[in-house]
């Protein structure tokens, strides 16, 4: 099976975000592959280990973003692709599924394609299924597990994790599946897969080698951006004579503040 | 002057801290409070490739270089120190002194599932009646027809309970003039008939970690098992010891910075006298000192890594290290405490155990008082390194990664 993975780097979801002078910053925190993308990435070796194949690993991004490739590519995938443009600044996930979508037709033929979830940084995920959208394949988002898999028929049954329970869905190859963490614990990279990546080279590829000539505009604009306000939470410790006294000051003490 | 880590490096820093954050750090507490040592959490480090990783990959290792390792060692004693030690005598001292002094048949077969795993190995030098003074072990190795006949014991053996191998020292020559020219290095299979191993425990820290002694009665090891030349032991265990105690600075150095981060996570959440207590002076000053003390921990550490991939002589560097990073591990883990106040007297929280671990390093692989000696020999002079019959080879990428013959 010819597998792609979609990467994205991001800030490290331990880093503290504020805003300055109406930008978001993550101060000097390590930039590391998306931590949803790791169940991604951990899926599609999965699927090949069972199936045979090759996994690619994609992204869109600066130079700097080849450590979110190297780091699929030290978790075991066969080679990394990373487009970038100085055309292209701050994507929408407009932008980035236009660009996703051309370079994973100039793969090849693509059987899948897995996203994680979500990035931790812009939170949207609508990547994936817009993905899906513009190369006319099939969105199986928020997959909790692959529960069949068929290359012969080319088909693909996915259990998905929604509000209201699971939903299992099938449909044919090929196909864009976004995945939770409920699919698979994703494996540690290898110290030898880590020697190959740092080693390996990472095409990159413009937007004119991948058939876009126009650079695609974002159309998500972020005209005011502020940091939540600070909560400022009190400790008050209701008093009475008895549970019932309790409890009623309580109730009183909450309709005064319009919680109930 | 390069002061970066390369992508590599820092793959495994981070590769590293998951492991050591997810499989290990979530069960320390329970294995600190039953003094108990968990082999399964050896055997994953194996899996992962972790008891080799500075190791050739022709002899089953990982081919990163000696700064990885200090990187590893770093990490896992930011959780606990139990886990470091496991690097420190199955790599540090016993693994990377195979490399240096084997010959190639015992790398084959002694070095190559250590690097693996498969084997678990450790150093055994100290005895009941001889630490600091290494000249003047009591064990003795007698010739015999096809190689010599171990006896005596040896106490304080890290991994002693779960080694396979380990590298045992016994005097060959009790008539020598010199004794520092009597010891000889064996390699010491512990299942040969006459082995007795057993485990210690009360002790003050480390106590998620294996400790133990073994002893030899009339144990026959041929003459294959010798490392090195008869006469040349004292050497070897000093080589070894300037890969321990490279383990052993790193090391301290992550235990440092797990004492900053508690104590900064704890200033800021605690209030005291209407403010934040990270707010109060005399806590800041503590906390500035723990920042400086890992700072200098890792710089030192990092040097003695970045000669030992050059393949130059280390050993005045890394005792540095060691020095300095076990004695502020012990003074910021007090210190860090003091941050904590009662609840750092309690084994709520991790400071306590962090101080009580600490303090073995301070006579371990070299006691405090033997690196100021060592350190005082060199600045005066009286301490001069002559070069060995084997060094510890260069760090070579391609060598490194270049696969078997077979």
């Amino acid at each position: 099976m010819n597998i792609v993975v979609c990467v994205k780097q991001t800030p490290d979801t331990a880093a503290t975000v504020t805003v300055q002078d109406g930008k978001v910053s993550w101060g000097d925190a390590p930039l590391v592959i998306n931590p949803w993308d790791e169940f991604a990435v951990e899926q599609a070796l999965r699927t090949k280990e069972a199936h045979g194949g090759k996994v690619t690993a994609l992204s869109l991004g600066p130079e700097a973003a080849k450590e979110a490739l190297k780091h699929a590519l030290a978790m075991g995938c066969d080679e990394a692709v990373l487009v970038s443009d100085p055309a292209i600044s701050a994507p929408d996930s407009l932008v980035v599924s236009t660009v996703l979508a051309a370079a994973i037709a100039k793969l090849g033929e693509v059987d899948l394609v897995f996203f994680g979830r979500q990035a931790v940084d812009s939170d949207t995920g609508l990547t994936g299924a817009q993905v899906a959208r513009r190369l006319g394949w099939p969105s199986l988002s928020l997959a909790a597990a692959v529960t069949a898999l068929d290359p012969g028929a080319k088909t693909i049954t996915v259990a998905r994790m929604l509000d209201e329970g699971r939903q299992e869905v099938k449909a044919p190859l090929p196909a864009v599946v976004s995945v939770t963490k409920e699919i698979c614990e994703p494996r540690y990279p290898s110290f030898m897969g880590i020697r190959k990546a740092s080693k390996a080279p990472i095409p990159v590829w413009s937007l004119a080698e991948i058939g876009i000539s126009a650079a695609p505009q974002s159309v998500l604009t972020w005209p005011e951006v502020f940091a939540p306000p600070k909560i400022e939470t009190q400790c008050e410790i209701v008093a009475g004579d008895s549970a019932v006294a309790k409890a009623a000051a309580l109730a009183a003490r909450l309709i005064e503040e319009k919680v109930i | 002057m390069e002061f970066s880590l390369t992508s590599e490096q820092l793959m495994v820093q981070r590769m590293v801290r998951d492991f050591a954050q997810k499989e290990a750090a979530p069960r320390i507490k329970e294995l600190d409070r039953d003094q108990r040592a968990d082999p399964g959490l050896i055997q994953r480090m194996g899996a992962l490739g972790l008891l080799g990783i500075c190791l050739p990959v022709r002899y089953g290792g990982q081919g990163l270089d000696y700064i990885s390792l200090g990187l590893v060692c770093e990490e896992l004693e930011y959780v606990d120190s139990s886990l470091r030690v496991v690097l420190s005598v199955h790599l540090g001292l016993n693994s990377l002194g195979l490399l240096q002094w084997g010959s190639e048949a015992q790398k084959l077969r002694y070095l190559v599932p250590q690097a693996t795993g498969e084997k678990v190995a450790g150093f055994a030098l100290t005895e009941p009646g001889a630490g600091s003074d290494v000249a003047g072990l009591a064990s003795t190795a007698r010739p015999v027809d096809g190689g010599y006949q171990l006896q005596g014991e040896k106490t304080w053996i890290s991994l002693a309970g779960l080694a396979d191998h380990v590298l045992w020292f016994a005097r060959t020559a009790t008539e020598a003039a010199d004794p520092h020219q009597a010891l000889t290095a064996f390699i010491l299979e512990t299942d040969r008939p006459g082995v007795q191993r057993g485990d210690l425990h009360g002790k003050l820290g480390i106590r998620a970690g294996s400790t133990g002694w073994l002893a030899c009665d009339q144990v026959f090891v041929p003459v294959e098992n010798r490392l090195g030349e008869e006469g040349e032991g004292f050497r070897i265990a000093m080589a070894c010891l300037d890969g321990g105690r490279y383990t052993v600075a790193s090391g301290a150095a992550g235990l440092i910075r797990a004492c900053l981060d508690a104590s900064v996570r704890y200033a800021q959440e605690r209030r005291v006298f209407g403010k934040p207590l990270a707010e109060v002076q005399l806590i800041e000053q503590k906390i500035a000192g723990m920042a400086q003390a890992h700072a200098i921990a890792r710089l030192l550490y990092l040097q003695a890594g970045w000669m030992k991939n050059q393949g130059l002589r280390n050993t005045r560097e890394t005792s540095m290290a060691k020095w300095y990073a076990t004695e502020a591990a012990f003074a910021c883990a007090s210190q860090a405490v003091q941050v904590h106040g009662a609840y750092g007297y309690s084994d709520e929280y991790d400071v306590e155990r962090f101080l009580r671990n600490a303090r073995g390093a301070m006579i371990y692989e070299g006691t405090s008082e033997i690196h100021t000696l060592i350190q005082a020999g060199y600045a005066l002079g009286a301490r001069v390194d002559t070069p060995l019959r084997c060094e510890l080879p260069a760090y070579d990428p391609a060598v490194w990664s270049a696969p078997g013959s077979d």
